[in-house]
């Protein structure tokens, strides 16, 4: 049985397909996914992530808690300010991928992904063991509504007296949104500029309803997990699960320069991940596009001159591109005349550098 | 609530099937409930013109953001004319299941078997949905 997020008669009375995600009962798309994808784009979009975890460290040895339970240099961080981190074992396998905000000197919320955010507090807790932290899972009290797109700045300015223009992107600050109290932070995953709303959960559907009321004039419309996808996708953003795994280091994943080995004293899978670092890769994540209309997905074999080069780890028609893309991890070496075996089929695959797209910059 | 035509036939593959009391030539397609379900469908593989086909036999497929589905043959034959416009524009399946969706027809051979009625088919979503 899945759970409900705090915005599920609200999906409901909108007609959205609902899907099983990760144990939670999420809106997969209310219409058309190409046309939410689009507005994402284009305009805005808007998401419940209510499925995600919120995890707190709070105390004089927070910082140095999530030093040593993380990869990253947490420590370092400024209050105000976010991180994209990981967590991994003691084999330096990741266990998730996170964003870490420093609230204030002694407090930090780490947010992890729904299918791990049980995994991830079990950790912090047994990590944070030898700390003067406190470790408190939230996740179940706290809401997550993202308004995602180039026009985010614009529907948000008119519910909040929050400023803004000066929340910079991986920053987040407290204030009140619609006469709810929130966390805003300057974080997505979309590949748009957007905001990423916590909040109580007796909070969300009022404050759905009015950045509805808000972003209509703008064509925002809600937006499910389908098109979160497809955006994260053209984005070149690793899903946890798809390109992410225990059985691969953050440096299997191309995303080494998250490890900070220069931070004071040890850290969780420091001694794995020392002995790997300098290693050359085996696999690399890049990017595919189709020649054809078929879809490269998830788990297709990768293949050159009928040998089997790499695996998909994600794959979808592009809204943007026009034709479909997938993320992949293709032996190192190999750069051009690949194809992905869909079915028996050998489709031919231009291979690209990752991202599929990218915003141009916001003025 | 899928729109589910009550003069059209079933399969439990989601597919419909017209034309039956007419004559020898039946044309197929996917349900609404199908369409829905899959989403924005963007690709739809179909059998070539003048090929045989069996009831049960997988000749085609259905590509959509999230997913793929098999198109089976509902009834046997020989494929006569396929809808170029569905292949061209795939979007038509979403837009317009049991019209401008349809997808091929079949000159029949033999009597088709194990169809559903527009009830039968009816109980068999709901039981899904």
């Amino acid at each position: 049985m899945s759970r409900p997020t705090p915005l599920r008669d609200v999906h409901e009375s909108l007609g959205a397909t609902l899907t099983d995600f990760a144990g939670w009962l999420m809106p997969l798309r209310y219409g058309s996914e190409s046309a939410e994808h689009n507005a994402v784009r284009t305009a805005a979009g808007l998401f419940d992530l209510s499925h995600m975890g919120e995890i707190f460290l709070t105390g004089p040895q927070a910082g140095q808690a999530l030093d040593y339970a993380l990869v990253g240099h947490l420590s370092a961080l400024a209050p105000g300010r976010a991180r994209y981190t990981m967590i991994v074992g003691e084999d330096g396998g990741v266990l998730d991928d996170l964003i870490v905000y420093r609230l204030a000197d002694e407090r930090f919320m780490v947010v992890a992904n729904a299918s791990n955010y049980l995994l991830v507090a079990r950790e912090l807790a047994a990590r944070a063991a030898g700390f003067d932290a406190v470790v408190d899972d939230q996740s179940e009290q706290w809401a997550l509504i993202a308004v995602q797109g180039p026009r985010a700045q614009e529907i948000l300015s008119s519910l909040t007296d929050a400023d803004l223009p000066g929340l910079k992107y991986y920053a987040g600050l407290p204030g009140v949104v619609a006469g709810a109290q929130a966390l805003i932070a300057r974080t997505g995953y979309t590949g748009e500029d957007g905001f990423e709303l916590f909040i109580a959960n007796e909070d969300a559907a009022p404050l759905w309803q009015e950045l509805v009321k808000a972003g209509e004039p703008y064509g925002l419309i809600p937006a499910g997990l389908s098109s979160r996808d497809t955006l994260r996708l053209e984005a070149g953003m690793p899903l946890y699960g798809n390109e992410l795994s225990t059985a691969l280091t953050p440096f299997d994943a191309g995303l080494g320069r998250v490890v900070k080995f220069d931070k004071p004293g040890d850290f969780v899978g420091r001694a794995a991940l020392e002995a790997v670092k300098d290693d050359p890769p085996r696999r690399r994540l890049v990017g595919l596009v189709a020649h054809g209309r078929r879809v490269p997905r998830h788990g297709y074999p990768v293949t050159k001159d009928g040998a089997v080069v790499g695996e998909v780890t994600s794959g979808a028609p592009s809204q943007t591109l026009g034709k479909p893309i997938a993320m992949a991890y293709v032996d190192t070496g190999v750069t051009e005349g690949v194809a992905v075996d869909i079915r028996g089929s050998q489709e031919g695959m231009d291979l690209v550098a990752l991202p599929f797209y990218k915003r141009s910059a916001h003025s | 609530m899928s729109s589910i035509p009550d003069e059209l036939s079933y399969t439990k593959e989601h597919e419909w099937v017209a034309g039956l009391d007419d004559g020898r030539t039946v044309t197929v397609g996917i349900t609404a409930f199908a369409a829905e379900a899959l989403g924005d469908v963007v690709f739809v593989q179909l059998p070539e013109a003048g090929s045989t086909v069996e009831a049960g036999d997988s000749i085609g497929e259905v590509e959509s953001t999230k997913s793929v589905s098999e198109i089976y043959a509902p009834v046997g034959g020989e494929v006569t004319e396929v809808n170029q416009a569905v292949v061209d524009d795939p979007s038509l399946v979403n837009n317009d299941p049991y019209g401008e969706g349809w997808m091929f027809r079949v000159r029949l051979e033999g009597d088709p078997e194990d169809l559903l009625t527009a009830e039968e088919y009816g109980a068999l979503t709901s039981g899904d949905s």
